[in-house]
């Protein structure tokens, strides 16, 4: 027999180890059975998943933490259904994802065959691309072309859909050029034009009160030592979104954190009072914007985006770039070359400006941008800010009460007690903020999170794909009691697979974020939040789920309880942390509000700070 | 007044796309899904084998035009996207429409179909069908006359449309713009 010749679903299996696929999130079922045969010879490992949805965050963690394609496969019908929060999860996020779903066979498409859906139909609107491939001679030539549609360009879910008379067939192996690709429409830009690049630098140096608006492209486009240098070239401060977080080191004296509906007070309102916007690789999210209308009203904007379709869709660009971050980022520093920028001694300042060590409780102690990167024009700017970091910064207060248990508190202790560069994943909700919040991020790809999609039940599964890919990072999941509940059920994956993630459970008894609401725009009127602490018992779930399982009810716990958690290393670990429900997160925008009306925790407003 | 009248809201585009299974649903989900009215649609073969011509009169009141051919043009299937504004296109529509006559009215609408160069392609004891191709303009124009005859059927195959050629004299450089591979970079004006 020719060797070359094979069934679709070898060369379906051949084709994800062409484009050197390590690991597989899925599982099986009847249309995609076989598809799932020549996986037992396969070099790929496979991570069989007790729910598809599973499979779908751990792919996104496991892009999210590599930077690689994140690849699932499950079964046509309810499979298929199951993976598509995911799908639109990794489309909001610009996360690159391969998902692999079974369908029936060609000739009963359309029939209502047993687990028949329209997959492709479905997820029409919450993928870059997707294919159902009707002739197997096309395999090898559509893999191809989805793992280069998901990785460039706006990176971003594809699925291929494989109707198992297809995967039965046998076609003849082949391997495709580039060349061979037949995408007669895609031609993604990554080069910035260089007229636009001068004419964004001129303004760059011109502004008074500039600031750098740093989204999930910069971690997309690996474009955080470029960003590094463009800061610190120009001594221009930068804040980082909830996608961004990592992407320019919190500990950097030019850092503000995270801006928008949870942002620091810092972030925001230098925002709200810029007369420069660099936007690179984000995209005026509602999140940040607050009310558009008066959003940043005296700044101009220099949008950096490879998807020209984010430019002025919300905020109008006066230079709006099409590129690739990193590459229009590097342009910058060039025309400011020829611009005359000098290279300043602090080009190559470490890291590490913010002592991590304060009292917990106490204010983030800020560096102060102005003293270590000089800069006529905006040293007031500078110095402004760093008014605001000292006046508004983010607090909280652990008491010795019992049942106070602060988020916060469990947050920085765990924090201070994991390494710089532990990859954290988290859920949807008040945990995500506090996380977000609390944590220093110094590294690229170590926040992996939900954030334009909101998936509660994201952290478990994400954080072991993360794992997965980053098996020599410690992988924490900060997770909320509601999001637990709805994807738990993955620890028996990871159990199985001796995957050793390690999840913070912030169990305050309720849907917090909802509870905040509703007590602070429904009249504490808390209509369906309460879930209780102990339904489920979470340390005897764990255990049953083959983790370690450990209950902590007071702060002196907590320190202990981690140190614990970090020293094992064979299995899955849960924490339930029993939190204060009453505790809320601030500053907050309200939804539709201006985000100069941001509402700062009530003690600073008292003035006990 | 027909639906059909000619106005600034109303922008032509003209979308060549790879010739392949479920790409009319794409291009009519994307409109769907982000909100944008589709005015008319029409789409055939092209000259070539590979692609299709999808021709579409989108309203530019429910999103910027800017918007939706970006969004447009992110669909991998979509190969180009030439925009027609109002001024600089050659646009055409087919007419059918089945009208009653009586032996009072029959002269009178054969003499309307001369008037507006349209073609008897019909005739039944009491009712005749026509075809009128032209401008949106005529069409509404014949449309609006013919109406008080009595309607029987009537079906309109939705807008198409070239570039008007540019001549020697043309002060305006409103021509067609072809977006898609060329539309790269861009500042607001």
């Amino acid at each position: 027999m020719d060797p070359r010749e094979m069934t679709g679903a070898q060369a379906l299996i051949k084709s994800l180890e062409m484009q050197r696929v390590e690991v597989m999130f899925g599982l099986p079922g009847g249309a995609i059975l076989p598809v799932y045969d020549p996986i037992i010879d396969s070099s790929i490992r496979h991570i069989l998943v007790r729910h598809e949805q599973g499979a779908g965050h751990m792919a996104q963690g496991y892009a999210q933490a590599t930077g690689r394609p994140g690849v699932a496969i499950v079964t046509s019908g309810p499979g298929a259904t199951n993976i598509v929060t995911p799908l639109a999860d990794a489309y909001m996020d610009s996360t690159p994802l391969v998902v692999i779903t079974g369908q029936v066979a060609t000739s009963s498409i359309g029939s209502d065959a047993f687990q028949e859906s329209d997959t492709t139909g479905i997820t029409m609107g919450i993928t870059k691309h997707n294919w159902l491939v009707t002739d197997a001679n096309d395999i090898p030539r559509v893999v191809a072309e989805a793992f280069h549609v998901a990785t460039t360009g706006r990176p971003g879910p594809v699925l291929i859909d494989m109707p198992k008379d297809i995967a039965q067939a046998s076609m003849e192996w082949y391997w495709p050029e580039p060349s061979d690709l037949d995408l007669p429409g895609y031609h993604p830009v990554t080069r910035g034009d260089p007229e636009l690049v001068r004419e964004a630098a001129e303004m760059l140096l011109a502004a008074e009160r500039p600031v750098i608006y740093a989204g999930g492209g910069i971690l997309k486009a690996r474009a955080s030592e470029s960003l590094r240098e463009l800061a610190e070239r120009t001594g221009i401060p930068v804040v980082t979104t909830l996608m961004a977080r990592g992407s320019f080191p919190d500990s950097h004296p030019l850092c503000l954190g995270m801006p928008g509906m949870h942002g620091n007070y810092t972030a925001v309102t230098a925002m709200q009072r810029s007369d420069l916007l660099i936007a690179l690789g984000s995209r005026f999210d509602d999140r940040v914007t607050g009310r558009v209308g008066a959003f940043a009203p005296e700044a101009k904007v220099i949008h950096v985006d490879i998807d020209p379709a984010e430019h002025h869709k919300v905020r109008r660009a006066d230079v709006a770039i099409v590129g690739d971050c990193r590459l229009v980022i590097d342009e910058l520093l060039m025309a400011l070359d020829s611009l005359g920028l000098p290279h300043s001694d602090a080009t190559r300042v470490g890291s590490g400006g913010t002592p991590s060590d304060a009292a917990p409780g106490a204010p983030a102690v800020p560096g102060s941008p102005a003293a270590s990167f000089p800069r006529d024009g905006i040293d007031l700017w500078r110095a402004k800010l760093s008014e605001w970091q000292i006046r508004f910064p983010l607090v909280y207060a652990q008491t010795d009460a019992p049942g106070e248990l602060k988020p916060q508190f469990v947050l920085e202790t765990l924090r201070d007690a994991t390494p710089d560069d532990t990859i954290v994943a988290s859920g949807v909700g008040q945990h995500q903020m506090f996380a977000s919040q609390w944590w220093k991020f110094d590294y690229p790809n170590t926040w992996i999170n939900s954030g334009g999609l909101g998936t509660m039940g994201f952290a478990v599964p994400a954080s072991i794909g993360a794992k997965v890919g980053r098996p020599d990072k410690m992988v924490w999941a900060v997770d909320g009691d509601g999001c637990f509940q709805m994807t738990a059920q993955e620890l028996v994956t990871a159990s199985s697979e001796r995957i050793p993630v390690k999840i913070a459970l912030l169990n305050n008894a309720y849907l917090g974020m909802v509870r905040q609401w509703q007590e602070m725009f429904y009249e504490e009127r808390y209509s369906e939040v309460y879930l209780s602490p102990d339904l489920p018992d979470y340390v005897g779930w764990a255990e049953s789920m083959g983790c370690v399982g450990i209950r902590v009810e007071s702060p002196e716990e907590v320190g202990p309880a981690i140190d614990k958690a970090n020293s094992i290393d064979d299995r899955p670990v849960v924490i339930d942390f029993r939190t204060d429900a009453s505790e809320k997160v601030y500053p907050m925008v309200a939804a539709g509000a201006s985000n100069d009306e941001i509402i700062v925790d009530p003690s600073l407003m008292r003035g006990d700070n | 007044m027909s639906a059909y009248g000619i106005d600034k809201r109303h922008h032509t585009l003209t979308v060549l796309v790879e010739n392949k299974p479920g790409v009319l649903a794409r291009v009519a989900g994307l409109f769907a899904r982000r909100g944008y009215n589709i005015f008319s649609l029409a789409v055939a073969p092209s000259d070539d084998a590979r692609f299709s011509r999808i021709t579409i009169v989108v309203d530019v009141e429910s999103a910027p035009l800017d918007q939706i051919v970006k969004q447009l043009d992110k669909l991998i299937p979509v190969v180009s996207i030439t925009e027609l504004a109002p001024s600089a296109a050659r646009e055409r529509e087919l007419l059918l429409v089945t009208v009653e006559v009586s032996p009072e009215t029959r002269g009178q609408v054969i003499e309307l179909v001369g008037v507006f160069e349209g073609k008897i392609i019909d005739v039944g004891h009491d009712r005749l069908t026509v075809m009128l191709a032209g401008s949106p303009t005529k069409v509404d124009d014949f449309e609006d006359l013919i109406r008080s005859y009595g309607i029987v059927e009537l079906q309109r195959t939705g807008r198409v449309a070239l570039p008007m050629l540019e001549r020697s004299d043309d002060r305006s450089n409103a021509s067609a713009k072809v977006l898609g591979f060329a539309k790269h970079t861009e500042k607001a004006g």
